[in-house]
């Protein structure tokens, strides 16, 4: 068994150590909100925080979460009311949505680091999160506003 | 007795005489401005011609895709065997280590992910930092040789530190690089008693 706290909820998963985060994540821990994008580390879509950094879950082996702490878009703020999730509801940022969990997550990492970033800021710390619909103005904007929000 | 010792000066003069002349000739093929303070019990290993042979041989590794494209001109590392650069342009940040949500490490785990060309992995898996970029992209063999012995650009490393290095997880990666991506063109060992034998015989740096 392979224990792994998520969200502050310690899971004990009779899992491969081997396994992807994000297949503990998703399939064992039922928490659906991040999502499988291209499996290879190159999207963004997957994003969660493994004790504050923002690893791709994807290529993130389970065993590398023994112990410690994981936070998923589910648990980023306890009534979807982080500046960024109230951002992106006010400006109404993403389309289809699908890679919108991994946008906030690597959003959030970039808040916490500089909490009044640039436009270069923001592309520098944003260009590993892809997005298939092209909302790349809105999410600059949705983390300008939530900036705003936290001051 | 005195005899004896008389022969064993002459000896020693024609000996110094000897490297002195020995010296004089590497002077014509070597930087001597590599040359380390002069210290006596040194100065014997020092061989300024196995010296340069051996970094040409390092050499070759050092400008293997799986050195330089850690060791980049710019602020983006490169990637591939043709060293473009990494998709997604991470930026080397402060401490070598990425920026932000863009940390070399989340992508970069402890370990190889498997899979054609999936995201190779180390500990600590980083580039130089900003204050001391030890660029190798673009470095001729004079100019790399001068870098890597100063250690106001080589890390602040010692010749000690240096010769440890070769066997730095980092450095042993470029052997490991995960599938679809070439090893460097010699051998570790190879590559490891060449980088050894460079610093040991003086760490001299080819001509220009």
């Amino acid at each position: 068994m392979i224990s792994v706290t998520i969200n502050q909820k310690v899971y004990q998963l009779d899992a491969d150590p081997n396994m992807p985060l994000l297949w503990a994540i998703r399939d064992l821990a039922g928490l659906t909100g991040t999502k499988y994008g291209c499996g290879v580390a190159q999207c963004g879509a997957c994003v969660v925080h493994l004790n504050g950094e923002a690893v791709r879950a994807c290529i993130t082996p389970l065993r590398s979460a023994e112990g410690q702490q994981v936070v998923t878009i589910e648990g980023l703020s306890e009534n979807n009311d982080h500046p960024l999730q109230r951002a992106w509801q006010e400006i109404d940022v993403p389309q289809c949505g699908y890679c919108h969990s991994g946008q906030i997550m690597s959003a959030a990492i970039l808040l916490r680091d500089n909490p009044n970033p640039t436009d270069q800021d923001i592309n520098d710390a944003m260009s590993g999160n892809i997005c298939r619909c092209g909302t790349y103005l809105r999410i600059r904007e949705g983390i300008k506003r939530a900036a705003e929000m936290r001051k | 007795m005195r005899l004896t010792i008389s022969r064993q000066l002459n000896l020693l003069s024609v000996v110094v005489i000897i490297l002195a002349v020995i010296t004089g000739l590497a002077s014509t093929s070597v930087d001597m401005g590599s040359l380390p303070d002069a210290d006596t019990s040194e100065i014997i290993k020092k061989d300024s011609v196995k010296s340069v042979k051996a970094f040409l041989e390092a050499y070759k590794v050092l400008m293997s895709p799986r050195c330089v494209n850690c060791h980049p001109a710019g602020d983006v590392p490169l990637q591939g065997d043709e060293s473009r650069l990494h998709a997604m342009k991470p930026q080397r940040g402060k401490d070598g280590k990425g920026l932000n949500a863009m940390k070399c490490a989340n992508c970069h785990r402890e370990s190889n992910t498997p899979g054609l060309n999936m995201p190779p992995g180390a500990p600590n898996w980083h580039l130089p930092p900003a204050d001391m970029k030890m660029v190798f992209q673009g470095k001729t063999a004079h100019e790399l040789a001068k870098q890597l012995m100063d250690p106001k650009q080589n890390g602040n490393k010692s010749k000690e530190q240096l010769i440890a290095h070769a066997t730095d997880a980092l450095v042993l990666a470029a052997w490991n690089p995960g599938e679809g991506r070439t090893t460097p063109p010699l051998s570790h060992e190879a590559f490891a008693k060449a980088w050894t034998t460079w610093i040991k015989y003086g760490g001299y740096a080819p001509g220009k």
